[in-house]
């Protein structure tokens, strides 16, 4: 039991280490800032382009969505961070940790908004259509919001994915919450940071599981 | 051949269709349609189900793209190149048998999305028309309400109020009542008449023989893609010609 | 355009790393499969626990399945290999990625059958009870056969998505694909053995990710 407290919540080195793992804390969040909004414009931007019924490009974006669904994240991270320097395409790992995920997470949110956008029946197109409105506007105004609404469950849940992914930043040393508490414990010998680092995803991850599971709720009582 | 036309209005015709012809894939399900539909006019369209009459309406927004054909909306060619459908759509009303109101909507935001992305109107110049609108069709007290919370017949009258706000030359009905309640059904077709009283052009495709004997001016027989038929509905009700249109009048009023 | 396929497509550097590749290949396959095989039980097992209305037990339950959705992987895995050491509890790597992702995957796997649970219509249960069937033997052969149908699509997508995070087990010393391929990059200099990389993780979920499209076809909730 002393082994517990002295080597995960050993108060001094927690009152010690806090401002740094705060810093990386503020990392996190503004990560998932950059992240989560790049990637819902993005993933609709696919799913958009998908609903065009272009054959062409319909294609073109499943070849997309699978292409990229079909590698762990944190593989296109790590190719694009050590493996684009090479050919001579330095990038900072801000840079490299944005782009790997917005090619990964833009796939899963245009999957969903796909779904989403399907889901809408034709009526609502006709109606919209016959009072003038382009395409465009019958999407924006008319679809993409119903869309949304439908399927606001698989959002929220890819959302909590992506902020999640945002932890494999630090493999690539940037220096978010994970990467900060590594080296908290590496210059404490202690692994208290790494549980105070956990604290603190639970602090921004837990409300919105708690989201997740009232919103699957309810979609279970509609059906 | 072209349509037969009304009598009521001399001068051009809202709607001017010929030698309309639709096919899905194989099946051809109009086969050469002419049509002329004066100012004013409410014209009836009646006839089996797979007769081909609402793909005749949705030919005329081009909701369905002709395979050949002509369509002229107030001397519009909706089919040609140039055409903005668009601002064209803006002038046809249409009314369909689902309602297909925005859920997500008021009854107001209904009536008002295409006023200000269409019509181009500044949102409280967009919210006057449409409670104008919504006081037409009697629902003026119901603009804040959603969609789910309006009955059918209600919702109905909404998506009249959504095509009329856009002043349209001339409104398509796809068979409005057919998806109501039975006690709901007479406050749509109210609505109707008061349009027809205050001068609008009508195309209606629906099963209310007792109104189309009351209120058109002219009906048409469609069968098989053909019109078959047409005339006032005295005649077409009392002396139908055509074996076909007395054979499906004959199935519709025995039941 | 020479500079490229030397870096990413260099026959001589592909040709000397791929017997690594394909030992990273074949643990990658053994780590994924151990994985989804006690993940989808041990979630089976914890919605059947459940479904008995023990009050402390569904409590610990939630606090479990709400833990292992919120935390990043990653986090989970370095407290496993990082920390647990410190009291007492030493893992190899592969043992840590294994647990951790197993972890993962019946948390979520608990939520996706209770969801199934929950929508089978209280009828059933009453039915099936008024014919003299225990709760146990109504779960089983009345309410769980249809709950399971309903868990087949979600199931599925979080199974592949889990296995891909073998990739977060290079990061504990794990010799899989990505391992394997960050360490024949950095020796050689040359990017070609992260393309492989690529490529492996491409064969190995490609096919996976494609099915599951029909998979989510066929088994759609009927919303």
């Amino acid at each position: 039991m002393d082994a517990i407290i002295e080597n995960f919540f050993n108060v001094p080195i927690m009152v010690k280490m806090f401002p740094f793992l705060l810093s990386g804390f503020w990392w996190t969040i503004k990560l998932c800032l950059l992240v989560v909004p790049l990637g819902i414009v993005s993933g609709l931007a696919v799913a958009m382009l998908y609903a065009t019924h272009i054959r062409v490009l319909k294609w073109l974006v499943i070849i997309y969505v699978d292409f990229f669904r079909s590698f762990p994240p944190l593989v296109l991270l790590v190719f694009v961070y050590y493996g684009l320097p090479l050919v001579g395409l330095e990038l900072p790992a801000l840079i490299s940790v944005v782009v790997a995920f917005m090619l990964n997470t833009s796939s899963y949110y245009g999957e969903i908004f796909r779904a989403g956008i399907e889901s809408i029946p034709r009526g609502q197109w006709e109606a919209a259509r016959s009072t003038g409105l382009t395409w465009l506007q019958t999407m924006v105004h008319v679809v993409v919001p119903q869309a949304a609404r439908n399927v606001a469950p698989d959002l929220t849940s890819n959302t909590l994915e992506v902020m999640k992914f945002t932890a494999l930043a630090s493999v690539v040393s940037f220096p978010e919450l994970l990467r900060q508490a590594q080296l908290a414990q590496g210059l404490t010998y202690n692994p208290t940071p790494l549980i105070m680092a956990a604290g603190m995803y639970l602090v921004l991850l837990w409300p919105i599981v708690r989201l997740l599971s009232r919103m699957e709720r309810r979609m279970l009582a509609v059906r | 051949m072209p349509g037969t036309r009304g009598a009521v209005t001399p001068g051009p015709p809202i709607l001017d269709v010929r030698g309309l012809r639709k096919s899905f894939g194989p099946l051809e399900v109009l086969k050469g349609i002419d049509l002329l539909v004066d100012p004013q006019e409410l014209v009836f369209v009646i006839g089996p189900s797979g007769s081909g009459k609402s793909t005749l309406l949705r030919c005329c927004n081009r909701l369905e793209e002709p395979s050949s054909g002509h369509v002229w909306v107030d001397g519009v060619d909706i089919l040609a190149r140039a055409t903005d459908i668009n601002a064209v759509r803006r002038t046809i009303g249409m009314v369909f048998q689902s309602f297909n109101l925005y859920p997500h909507m008021t009854a107001l935001g209904n009536v008002t999305l295409a006023l200000r992305k269409v019509a181009g109107f500044a949102r409280p110049e967009a919210e006057t028309r449409g409670h104008v609108a919504l006081e037409r069709v009697d629902l003026a007290e119901k603009a804040a309400a959603y969609p789910n919370e309006l009955s059918g017949g209600q919702q109905q009258r909404v998506a009249i109020a959504r095509a009329l706000a856009l002043e349209p030359k001339i409104m398509l009905f796809d068979e409005p009542t057919s998806a109501l309640d039975p006690e709901l059904v007479g406050s749509v077709l109210a609505v109707m008449r008061n349009m027809r009283a205050s001068g609008m052009t009508m195309v209606v495709v629906s099963h209310e023989m007792r109104f189309a004997r009351e209120a058109a001016d002219r009906v048409i027989f469609m069968d098989h893609g053909e019109i078959v038929e047409e005339g006032p509905p005295e005649r077409i009700f009392g002396a139908p010609e055509e074996g076909r249109t007395r054979a499906f009048l004959a199935s519709v009023f025995d039941r | 355009m020479q500079k490229v396929l030397d870096n990413f497509f260099n026959i001589e550097v592909m040709a000397k790393y791929l017997p690594n590749i394909l030992d990273g290949f074949v643990l990658t396959v053994y780590l994924a499969v151990s994985v989804v095989a006690t993940g989808i039980v041990l979630g089976l097992a914890l919605a059947i626990l459940r479904a008995f209305q023990i009050k402390p037990v569904n409590f610990l339950i939630v606090i479990f399945v709400d833990l292992f959705r919120a935390l990043p992987p990653l986090v989970i895995m370095m407290i496993f290999y990082f920390a647990f050491p410190y009291v007492g509890l030493t893992m190899s790597g592969f043992v840590a990625a294994w647990s951790c992702l197993a972890l993962v995957l019946a948390a979520f796997a608990e939520e996706i059958y209770w969801a199934g649970i929950l929508s089978v219509h209280k009828g059933q249960w009453e039915a099936a009870r008024s014919t003299g069937l225990t709760h146990l033997e109504t779960l089983i052969h009345v309410v769980l056969p249809q709950a399971l149908r309903l868990a087949i699509a979600p199931l599925t997508n979080r199974a592949i998505a889990i296995s891909k995070g073998t990739a977060l087990a290079s990061v504990v010393a794990v010799q899989e694909i990505l391992a394997h391929a960050a360490t024949a990059q950095a020796f050689s200099a040359n990017t070609s053995p992260l393309t492989m990389g690529a490529i492996a993780y491409l064969i190995l979920f490609a096919p996976l990710v494609t099915a599951s499209r029909w998979v989510e076809a066929r088994y759609a909730w009927k919303r």
